[in-house]
């Protein structure tokens, strides 16, 4: 089993997924400027989405660019210009002797690891799981329909209770970033 | 024929991989939570890399209740940030020192 039986669009899509992934993530954990950083992460973000068209999960790979690119991100970029963009945080400085040896000897064992335990053994394949009745998802074309299905059935009772804990999220955060009444007499006093 | 899933897979602990060294490394509380986003991802990817070969689409819900979690966990998160950097001249976690004695 050569690389040349594969279909040349699907290693196409591949390869460029895997460009965007891996360039954006590694800017993100490389660059100073957090905005740069953000903009890295939109990029990573959008190869993860074509991954999932590639795989078929039309509906996640939407979500993706919306909830994450044009929602999480951008909600970073707003802490962000409010806090002040910090270019104090230099890459190359390492207060901790040894941190950044000893952080990618512990991601190698762990990403060697996976691909290793990958090799070494064999998928389950042909099982297919009780609470979809044994119909396998749609190959090549759109499945928001068998998606849907299985979030307002069987995963009902986990869907309302995101509902709740995105409310909850909401008025946490209300909370946490409000300013308290003192501190704003304090700040006008000064 | 489509790529193997083993090259996604491979990919995505790849991108763990990225996201928890940056995780590990970096000052910045920001940066720190992209990377956290970054490993969000790989785990996404997975799953439904998981779902097409095992075609199941439970792999995928489970995605759609992790993008929601994750996005709830960014707002509380953030909101923390702002409450505790909003004094400091940065945001760097190195200045969470009150409690050392």
């Amino acid at each position: 089993m050569t690389a040349v039986s594969y279909a040349i669009p699907s290693v196409l899509i591949f390869v460029t997924s895997a460009l965007l992934i891996v360039v954006g993530a590694v800017g993100v954990i490389s660059v100073k400027n957090p905005v740069h950083a953000a903009l890295s992460l939109i990029m990573t973000l959008f190869g993860v989405a074509v991954a999932f068209i590639a795989q078929s999960a039309d509906f996640l790979a939407a979500v993706q660019i919306i909830v994450y690119a044009g929602a999480i991100v951008v909600l970073f970029l707003f802490v962000i210009m409010f806090l002040g963009v910090d270019r104090r945080d230099h890459v190359t400085v390492e207060p901790l002797v040894g941190q950044r040896a000893f952080a990618a000897v512990g991601v190698l064992l762990t990403v060697g690891g996976l691909v290793t335990l990958m090799a070494r053994s064999h998928w389950v394949t042909g099982a297919m799981s009780v609470s979809s009745q044994g119909t396998p998802i749609a190959t090549g074309q759109g499945n928001v329909r068998e998606l849907g299905t299985a979030v307002f059935t069987t995963y009902l009772f986990a869907f309302e209770a995101t509902a709740a804990l995105l409310i909850i999220a909401v008025v946490g955060a209300v909370l946490l970033a409000r300013r308290e009444r003192a501190t704003q007499t304090e700040e006008a006093g000064q | 024929m489509n790529v193997p899933a083993a090259w996604y897979l491979v990919l995505a602990a790849i991108l763990f991989g990225i996201g928890a060294f940056g995780l590990l490394t970096r000052r910045s509380a920001l940066i720190m939570f992209m990377c956290i986003e970054l490993m969000l991802n790989a785990v996404n990817l997975t799953f439904v890399t998981f779902s097409r070969t095992l075609s199941d689409i439970d792999g995928q819900a489970i995605v759609f209740f992790v993008m929601v979690v994750a996005a709830a966990e960014v707002t509380v998160g953030l909101g923390i940030v702002v409450a505790v950097f909003r004094r400091r001249p940065s945001s760097s976690v190195d200045e969470l020192s009150e409690l050392k004695g």
